[in-house]
This record gives C-alpha cells, sequence and structure tokens, in this order.
C-alpha cells in the first residue's frame, strides 16, 4: 500500500481529485479491499462461528442522550467475551451502540469515526446530525450481502443536535434495520437479542423530561432486566468488576461514564431488588 | 514557416522557478512557531473560510502559501494519505514525515514534468510531546524538503519575518508570548499596519488566521483560536509583548546564542531551487539586524536598541 501512495511520483491522481468528502467513498475508489462491504462472502451461513454483541439501550433525557451496552458477546450457546465494548464515541457529539457480529461491526464503527471525522477536517465542519445517521444508513446496507450468512450487524445511534430548534430536544436517537433503513426514535430505543426485555424495562421506567441521573439509572435498569431474561445479555458482574458501558452525550459533548459511577447505580438497583424480594417472602 | 524551438533544460527549470517564485511573493506571510504549549500556526489571512492553515491528522498540521486552489489540494490529499494510513495500520503510524515525504514527490514531479509548476509553500508541523520533539517541515515548489528549528516563514516577505522572529523568538515561549511575537513578525511587513501605510498599529484579529497543535490534548490536538478567544489572547499581548520579548531577551544574552540558525537547503538540490538564500523564499543568510521593537516597527530602522542582545 505504502508503494501505491508514496510512489516516486508522490500522491496518485486519485489523491489530488478535489471531488468528495468521503472517506468511505475515497476508499472505494483507492482501495476497495480496505472496505468492510466489498469482500466476498462465503456462501454457507457462519452466524455460529462468529462472536456476536448483544443488547444496546440508548434513552433521551433532558439535555441531551444517554447509550448504554452490556458487555457480553456469544458463539453459538458461549460466551465468547465478558467485557467487550459494544458502545462507542463517533465523535465529540454523538455515539454509536453496536449489536451483531462483532467482528465486522467493531471494523465498521472505526471507519465510520475516520468517515466523520474525515469530513470535519476536509469540509471545516462537522456533519448534521441527520447526515450522519444517513451515511451510517449507507454502511450497513453495504453489509447486507453479510448480513444474510448470519453476519447481520445492527447499529444504535444517538447524537447531539446542535441545530436543534428552540424547544425541541437536543438528544436524538436513530435506529436501523439490517437492510440499512433508518428510522428516528422518540424517548427511548433499544437493538440487540435482549432487546425485547431492555425495550419492556424502559416502556416502564422513562419518561420525558428525565433528569441525566434518572436517565441513567433507568438504562442501567433496562440493561438488568434485558440480562435477567436474556442469556446472551450480561448483568452487572461485581465479582469481575464488570459493568455496562455508558456514554453521555450534553452541551458538553459526548463522554464515558465513570466505572464507578456505574458499579454505584447497578450495586443501587441490585439492593432494591433484593429488598423487594425480602418484603415479598415477609 | 515556424523555427524548431529548443530552450535548454537549465533555462526552462529556471524559468519555472522564478515563475513559481513570483506567484508566491505576491501573497501575505504565514509563520510556524513551536512554543511550550504546542505548535502554533499563524497567517495573515483576512477570509475566515479560505483556510491557509488546516488539520491533517492528530498531532500534524499544515500551513501553506500561494496559490490557493493549488494547496487546498495538497491538503486533501495530505488529509487523505493520513486517513487511510491511520485505518489501515494504526493512528501512532500516521508521521509528519511520512506526509512530508509525499508532498515532496509529488512537488517534484509536478516542478519537472508539468508546464506550470505549483506556486505554493508548505508547511508540514508534527507536535512532539516536548517541544524539542516537535518537527517542521518547509516544502518549497519544487519539492525540495528543510526540517527546520523553531519556526518556519513562508510567503511574499519571508526574510524580514524571519528576521524579525530570529531577534524576538525564544525556545518554550508560552502560547500567548509566542502569538505576541508571531503577530508582531507578520505585522511589520504587513500592508494593513501604519508601518507600512495601512490603518493598525498591529494586526487585528480579523486579519489573522491563528491555529494551534496543543501538546496536552490527548488526540486529535489542532484547534483552532477564533473570535473572542484570539481577541483575548491577542488583546493584552499588545502591552506586555514589548516587555517579556525585552526582558527575556536580556536574560538569554549570556545564557543562549541565537535561537534560530539558517537552514540549508537539502543535499542535492540545485543551486536556485529552493534555495533558502533566495530573497522569496524563507530561511535567508543574512546576519542579523539589530532588534525591532514588538510594536509593529519595520525591522530595517538603521539604530540599535541599548542593551540589545547582539
Amino acid at each position: 500500500m505504502s508503494e501505491q501512495i508514496a510512489g516516486r511520483s508522490g500522491f496518485t491522481p486519485a489523491y489530488l481529485d478535489r471531488v468528495g468528502s468521503s472517506f468511505t467513498d475515497f476508499l472505494g475508489a483507492t482501495a476497495p479491499d480496505l472496505l468492510p462491504g466489498r469482500r466476498p462472502v462465503p456462501a454457507v451461513p457462519m452466524g455460529e462461528m462468529a462472536p456476536h454483541g448483544t443488547t444496546i439501550v440508548a434513552a433521551t433525557f433532558d439535555g441531551g442522550v444517554l447509550m448504554g451496552g452490556d458487555r457480553r458477546a456469544t458463539m453459538g450457546n458461549l460466551i465468547s467475551s465478558r467485557d467487550i465494548e459494544k458502545v462507542y464515541a463517533a465523535d465529540s457529539w454523538s455515539v454509536i451502540g453496536i449489536a451483531g457480529a462483532a467482528g465486522i461491526a467493531i471494523e465498521m464503527v472505526r471507519l465510520y469515526q475516520v468517515e466523520l471525522e474525515h469530513y470535519e477536517k476536509i469540509e471545516g465542519m462537522t456533519l448534521s446530525l441527520d447526515g450522519k445517521a444517513n451515511r451510517l444508513a449507507a454502511m450497513i446496507r453495504g453489509n447486507l450481502g453479510a448480513a444474510m450468512q448470519g453476519l447481520a450487524v445492527v447499529p444504535l445511534f444517538a447524537g447531539y443536535d446542535l441545530d436543534a430548534a428552540e424547544g425541541t430536544s437536543p438528544g436524538r436517537i436513530f435506529s436501523y434495520d439490517v437492510t440499512g433503513g433508518n428510522y428516528e426514535e422518540r424517548g427511548y430505543a433499544s437493538v440487540g437479542s435482549g432487546s425485547l426485555f431492555a425495550r419492556s424495562s424502559l416502556k416502564k421506567t422513562w419518561r420525558p423530561g428525565l433528569s441525566a441521573d434518572a436517565a441513567t439509572r433507568s438504562l442501567v435498569e433496562a440493561l438488568y432486566d434485558a440480562a435477567d431474561d436474556d442469556s446472551a445479555t450480561g448483568g452487572p458482574d461485581s465479582v469481575r468488576r464488570l459493568y455496562p458501558i455508558l456514554y453521555r452525550i450534553d452541551a458538553e459533548g459526548a463522554a464515558r461514564l465513570p466505572d464507578a459511577e456505574v458499579a454505584e447505580i447497578a450495586a443501587s438497583i441490585t439492593a432494591d431488588r433484593s429488598a423487594g424480594s425480602a418484603n415479598r417472602e415477609a | 514557416m515556424t523555427m524548431p524551438y529548443y530552450a535548454s533544460a537549465e533555462q526552462v527549470m529556471r524559468d519555472r522557478s522564478e515563475y513559481a517564485r513570483k506567484g508566491i511573493s505576491r501573497g501575505r506571510s504565514v509563520a510556524v512557531l513551536t512554543c511550550a504549549d504546542g505548535v502554533l500556526l499563524i497567517a495573515e489571512n483576512p477570509s475566515s473560510t479560505l483556510h491557509k492553515v488546516g488539520e491533517i491528522y492528530d498531532r500534524i498540521g499544515f500551513a501553506a502559501v500561494g496559490r490557493y486552489s493549488e494547496f487546498e489540494s495538497l491538503r486533501v490529499a495530505g488529509v487523505r494519505l493520513a486517513d487511510v494510513r491511520g485505518y489501515s495500520y494504526n493512528r501512532r503510524d500516521v508521521t509528519g514525515r511520512v506526509v512530508a515525504n509525499a508532498y515532496a514527490q509529488t512537488l517534484g514531479s509536478i516542478f519537472t514534468e508539468q508546464m506550470k509548476p505549483f506556486e505554493v509553500e508548505l508547511c508540514v508541523a508534527e507536535v512532539g510531546t516536548t517541544p524539542e520533539a516537535d518537527q517542521l517541515y518547509r516544502l518549497t515548489f519544487d519539492g525540495s524538503v528543510v526540517d527546520e528549528p523553531d519556526f518556519v516563514v513562508m510567503g511574499g516577505q519571508a526574510e524580514a519575518v524571519s528576521t524579525h522572529l530570529r531577534e524576538h523568538f525564544r525556545p518554550g515561549l508560552p502560547l500567548r508570548e509566542a502569538l505576541a511575537v508571531g503577530v508582531a513578525a507578520l505585522s511589520a511587513v504587513s500592508a494593513s499596519t501604519q508601518a507600512n501605510g495601512g490603518a493598525h498599529t498591529t494586526l487585528p484579529a480579523e486579519q489573522v488566521e491563528v491555529a494551534v497543535l496543543d501538546r496536552a490534548r490527548p488526540k486529535r490536538t489542532f484547534r483552532r483560536i477564533t473570535g473572542a478567544a484570539l481577541r483575548a489572547l491577542l488583546a493584552p499581548a499588545e502591552a506586555s509583548a514589548a516587555a517579556p520579548a525585552e526582558a527575556t531577551g536580556a536574560a538569554a544574552d549570556e545564557t543562549e546564542p541565537a535561537a534560530h540558525l539558517p537552514s540549508a537547503p537539502a543535499p542535492g538540490t540545485p543551486p536556485g531551487l529552493g534555495d533558502p538564500a533566495a530573497p522569496d523564499t524563507a530561511g535567508g543568510t543574512s546576519p542579523a539586524h539589530d532588534p525591532a521593537q514588538d510594536t509593529g516597527t519595520a525591522p530595517a530602522t538603521d539604530d540599535p536598541q541599548p542593551g540589545a542582545p547582539a
């Protein structure tokens, strides 16, 4: 690759063409083998052979949006990882959480992060939040072939809309399907194998205009409920000190919540539920 | 009947470099300085959207003078190279040297192979963990690349600006003082300052474009300083610039020799091509003049300041 780029004559003509500010389009023209969607996929179902990430949840609060994910990856009936990270900051104002084939998903997140940064550097400004959501949809669409072989990737995307009109919530959530369909969610959303249980939980605990702390607790509780009923979702693990990963995006930008803070919330949820069981027995 | 036309290679190269130099020398100057807090990129640029300085990668910045369309396409190519490399290897594997080499080869082949050379001069700056680890590469229209210590000046009046800087710049200045020194040096030659018949004493915030590669930032170090932040940095600097510059200058009298030595052309550079001694490229070999005050006096005044470093 280095010969191709820094050969005798320096940049190849593709580099000097002043057309396009998309990194993915540029790679497609110069090094298509680096794109996850352009590689041939074996014609047999291989979903059981690759690690899969599971539950991601997101919810808005008064002044921003939160996203969280459990730490488990599964391979068939086995737990392949207890401490995988499935929620990432896409740039300073948005986060992406991924469910599905972990290898492809992580590569896609990496490409997506570069895509946003690349646009920002070339154009001198960031993409609009809707623009970012659309770019992600195009990437998911490119993975449809692999998805049919059991390597589907389904992300959840959330961001702080710097152009939000006065009176509307700046925190917004977008969900996707395997064909690249892009849907804006109202209030809260979840994807992955435990999403059914997580969504039921959020339905009861989430309200519009929650404070950041209340929404954080609501998300951790949703992940707790998902882990309760879905074998592929990991609950808070106080033995190994592994807790869900949570990102909060507000007017200050995206930041990962410290583990200690999440551990405290998880401990308080566990304590509340043990107390509830004790009361019922009494 | 047309006469067969012949021009010697030497003549062709000379004409091309003269053409490129003329184009570059018409533009306003740009200065890139290392300081304690990072690498400072300062351009005299009245436009707030057509940038002369930009971000290439995490720790790499870009500054240019000359024809906008040409250096803009080079900047985009640099961003693409850095991003492809960082994506296919790792973010740590993108260095200023790789980007500077690609620019040098591109500029070199355009200079020799095409009718019209690029009328640009570039600086690729990489911020290190310490000021000593900072790298500044100056690239000229013919593809020669020079690794300069402390600062790089490019553009129409590069010689005068670097003379000014050589007298006032000290390694390891804090950001505010380095900015004051840089802006004063650019003001000394700018057409919009009083010294040269303009309206301002030094360049105002609207006339300069400032960005810094911030040493303390963890990932992407590039940050533009604009609007109120820039005015705040510049405003008190006007009052305090002369004092610290003189104080450090006097203190450094016995401790440190001249901060900046004139650069030499890269080995193998033919004479006349990218020669730093040439009047319209940066560098220069003329001996240091008397120090001019930071208040916008042109450095050409001949009365030496009392107590100034020799």
